[in-house]
């Protein structure tokens, strides 16, 4: 496998910039996701080759092709388990996950359940801006009742989902939410979650600032209440962490929910890794294993 | 083939088939003897109808055949059912406590077992098995050592007093027969050879581990979920990492997420599961990441019959995946085959950078046959193509990892090197990994990448061997067949010859590439052209006709969830060439 044969040096901004610019609306969350994220590895200092961004389909899935690191634009919804499989074929990598409510929670419902279970080492970051934007403005798992699109025009009968509720509840080790308009804070949850040894989970309000009229900056910045601030919450409790998932309306809660380190990553948790990275590891069987499993015929 | 000898052994599931199956294919097999062994069963896990045929011989056994010369119903169904498919000279041994024997044809002995005499029943409700075991190996001319050696063994975790019980109970059934049964007219031969026993599916997850497999993904699914248990249970000393992941679309995308990371990756399912994963070969050749997909057919559509047999998937393979795109699909011919063709998929799919599809099916992956230990290579040449895995000369900048080159293979980096940092994409893009889907479509960038992508069809060709014609070449019928009809058209051939209607065939492994010129040119020279094959609308037919034009004289087709019987289409042929009809429906006589 790789071993870095240029001198290191301080991995800058420039660095991280991808190959085309966003080609996101002008205000879209995302922009402030993207930059959160780049101004991440930069302060972690994990160098753009040791990482990869995978993604779905949509416009937060383009995310991968806007920073220059190693990345994946896969399948809608299909995100998860090929990180998985990024992950535990060279676990050496850092793996984001990037990608929209609808990708993950919608037709990607599935494996998010599953990925999180299996706490497997990488960094979820769902734009959650609740809509279906590239397909020009239908309802998402995440829309709220009543709210009118173009697939629901007489407004939203389903309840959504809560993302907060849901990881807490299928056993992801690290649960937090940003908000895009929060830089500063984002940028330190992306910090955390990255440094978290297990699957990390970080739902962001990033405003689509073209089809939902309902949940934009304006609506967010005056409900959001950091948990940093609130010096009695303890993130290490679990059933605080699910009453506060809880709250959605004139206080909304972002930060970390949730962290436990005293469950081991998938890749730690299977012997097979122990000798190392799948991906470095010899092509050819041991003859006295490949005799065991012959003999086994006989 | 010489003389073949053949033990069914048939009860409801839960009834103890399975442990006499085992034993009896230790003993042939250490006894040098061939062996091809098929178990019909139903999909619950008590009650029901379960039958078991083991066919052995001094030589290659290539089909189940025709007949069993050995009997042993362990309840009354079998023996209504499968009486009348006793051979002359052969026997049925039966519990006469339980079992009311019915009328075989002459020349069939009739061996009763008055079980309840010869063993404590309310101890052993399976003694009926052991005795009947005991009973066969006498009268096959069978050393008891041999049996007890097999029975020691198998028992032998249970503690000494099950296997002396059962070594007891064997030699209460061996001595009966001596006394009370004719012997079979020829003992068991025996050989020096000696023979590993594997199923298809442990063949298949052989071939994986010796193709280097590093990563293998599923979700379980009759009939290919023997692959998954025996990867499992020998991933951590093969080093390979085996997950059981929630769907099947979630298999096909773990395994290519792991084969971007540069492991060979492979998974395996059923017709359902792989329609789940149609979307994901598409993902594996647009982003070309290799990996191999293996779909052991199952009767369909849907649900279907997950216990029964059928090559009835090809057109579903055949257009997995929305667009065009390279990948290459092969169906092994037997069991050892199973192992042999999957090095082979990897480099292919390696090389090309595309998916690569194995069409098995119930037959061989359930089915257990003979195979030389020596043919079990596990060295095979290994070759991973473009691949770039270390970083040996510095920066990169110029890296494109969709380079247009001549062959459409553009060398491929893992993630991890430095100075080749690129992304990969589903959408369509241009040589650097950058999307020309949305905003920056462009029809002459698409066009040139769309052209690149397909000129690795080209090298596909030229890289995978066209097929043969077995047989003489001047021969009244051609049988043409594909993947697991191999062995059974072979004896059909055996057959035909000893009638006097010499037969040849071609049998095809490669589907993609099919090599459709060098068929022509094979069959253009045959007589008399019938197409077999294990499904209803012939679906290698229309494929065959569809890439070359090519029209068969006839069809023989199965469809009815079991294989074919080298009779049904020896029969066939008889009437296809007496011209009664093109299209021959076998019936299968017995119902399991």
């Amino acid at each position: 496998m790789a071993t870095d044969i240029a001198a290191p040096r301080q991995m800058m901004l420039a660095d991280l910039k991808g190959r085309v610019d966003p080609d996101w609306c002008p205000g879209c969350g995302d922009f402030g996701v993207l930059a959160a994220v780049q101004k991440a590895l930069v302060d972690l200092q994990i160098p753009n080759h040791r990482v990869c961004t995978i993604s779905g389909i949509g416009c937060s899935s383009n995310f991968p092709g806007f920073i220059n690191t190693y990345g994946m634009h896969t399948l809608h919804g299909r995100s998860l388990p090929v990180a998985t499989g990024v992950k535990l074929a060279n676990h050496k990598l850092t793996v984001l996950v990037t990608g929209g409510d609808g990708d993950g929670f919608g037709i990607g419902a599935g494996h998010f359940v599953h990925a999180m279970r299996r706490n497997v080492d990488l960094l979820y970051i769902v734009m959650d801006n609740q809509i279906y934007g590239l397909t020009t403005g239908q309802t998402s798992p995440t829309s709220r009742l009543g709210m009118k699109t173009k697939s629901m025009p007489f407004g939203n009968i389903e309840t959504p989902l809560n993302p907060i509720t849901l990881a807490l509840s299928a056993g992801a080790t690290f649960v937090a939410r940003g908000f895009s308009g929060e830089q500063k804070h984002l940028t330190e949850l992306i910090k955390q979650g990255i440094q978290h040894k297990g699957f990390s989970f970080l739902d962001v309000f990033s405003p689509c600032v073209t089809y939902n009229h309902d949940n934009t900056y304006q609506w967010f910045r005056p409900r959001v209440k950091k948990l940093e601030d609130d010096a009695a919450y303890d993130a290490t409790d679990w059933t605080e962490a699910v009453e506060r998932s809880l709250l959605w309306g004139e206080e909304i809660p972002i930060g970390k929910f949730f962290e436990r380190t005293d469950v081991p990553a998938l890749h730690a948790a299977e012997p097979v890794l122990d000798a190392g990275p799948l991906v470095e590891g010899n092509t050819r069987i041991p003859p006295d294993v490949v005799h065991s499993f012959i003999d086994e015929l006989m | 083939m010489s003389q073949t000898f053949a033990i069914g052994i048939g009860g409801a599931a839960g009834q103890g088939i399975a442990t006499p199956g085992d034993i009896f294919a230790k003993i042939f097999s250490r006894r040098g003897l061939h062996l091809n062994a098929y178990n019909a069963y139903q999909s619950i896990i008590r009650g029901g109808h379960t039958f078991l045929t083991i066919r052995t011989s001094a030589e290659e056994v290539t089909s189940l055949g025709d007949g069993i010369d050995l009997l042993i119903p362990l309840n009354q169904d079998t023996m209504d059912r499968h009486l009348r498919l006793l051979t002359a000279g052969g026997a049925c041994i039966f519990n006469s406590d339980t079992i009311h024997p019915g009328t075989p044809a002459d020349g069939r002995q009739l061996c009763a077992l008055p079980v309840s005499k010869m063993a404590d029943i309310s101890r052993n409700k399976v003694a009926q098995n052991t005795l009947a075991m005991g009973a066969a190996l006498s009268m096959a001319g069978v050393g008891f050592e041999s049996l007890e050696s097999v029975l020691v063994e198998q028992f032998g975790r249970k503690g000494e007093a099950v296997v002396k019980e059962n070594v007891d109970l064997a030699r209460v059934g061996y001595e009966y027969a001596a006394t009370n049964f004719q012997p079979f007219r020829e003992p068991l031969p025996k050989t020096e050879n000696r023979y590993a026993v594997p199923s298809g599916n442990i063949a298949l997850a052989m071939g994986g581990a010796a193709a280097g497999v590093k990563f293998y993904c599923a979700y379980p699914m009759s009939p290919s979920t023997g692959v998954l248990h025996w990867m499992a249970a020998h991933g951590r000393a093969a080093g390979i990492m085996v997950r059981q992941v929630e769907d099947e679309i979630g298999v096909v995308n773990m395994a290519i997420g792991a084969a971007h990371a540069g492991v060979r990756a492979m998974c395996a399912t059923s017709g359902g599961g792989f329609a789940l994963m149609s979307e994901g070969l598409g993902l594996s050749a647009m982003a070309e990441i290799p990996i191999v997909v293996i779909d052991c057919q199952r009767a369909g559509p849907s649900t279907g019959v997950p216990t029964k047999t059928e090559q009835g998937d090809l057109w579903q393979v055949l257009g997995a995946a929305f667009g065009d795109y390279p990948r290459v699909i092969a169906a092994p011919l037997d069991i050892l085959d199973c192992f042999t063709l999957i090095p082979e998929i990897f480099n292919v799919v390696d090389r090309f950078q595309c998916p690569g599809i194995v069409l098995c099916d119930l037959l061989l992956s359930e089915g257990r046959l003979t195979v030389d230990p020596k043919l079990l290579d596990f060295n095979p040449p290994i070759d991973r193509g473009e691949l770039i895995t270390s970083n040996s000369a510095g920066v990169h900048d110029d890296y494109m990892r969709y380079k247009i080159t001549e062959s459409g293979v553009s060398p491929r980096a893992i993630p991890g090197l430095p100075g080749y940092v690129h992304v990969v994409s589903s959408d369509e893009h241009d040589e650097d990994g950058v999307l020309i889907s949305d905003e920056y479509t462009n029809t002459t960038k698409r066009r040139a990448m769309m052209e690149k992508r397909m000129r690795k069809v080209t090298g596909i060709e030229a890289a995978v061997v066209p097929p043969m014609l077995q047989g003489p070449h001047d021969a009244a019928v051609t049988l043409i067949g594909w993947g697991s009809t191999d062995g059974v058209i072979r004896e059909a051939r055996m057959r035909l010859a000893q009638q006097g209607i010499t037969a040849n065939q071609l049998q095809i492994r490669w589907l993609v590439p099919l090599h459709g010129e060098v068929i022509l040119d094979i069959l253009r020279g045959a007589r008399h052209t019938i197409i077999v094959e294990n499904n209803y609308s012939g679906q290698f037919a229309r494929y065959l006709r569809s890439e070359t034009g090519f029209v068969p004289h006839g069809h023989i087709r199965k469809y009815d969830g079991e294989p074919f019987m080298p009779h049904h289409i020896v029969e066939a042929v008889h009437e296809q060439l007496a011209g009664t009809t093109t299209l021959s429906v076998p019936t299968h006589e017995v119902m399991v």
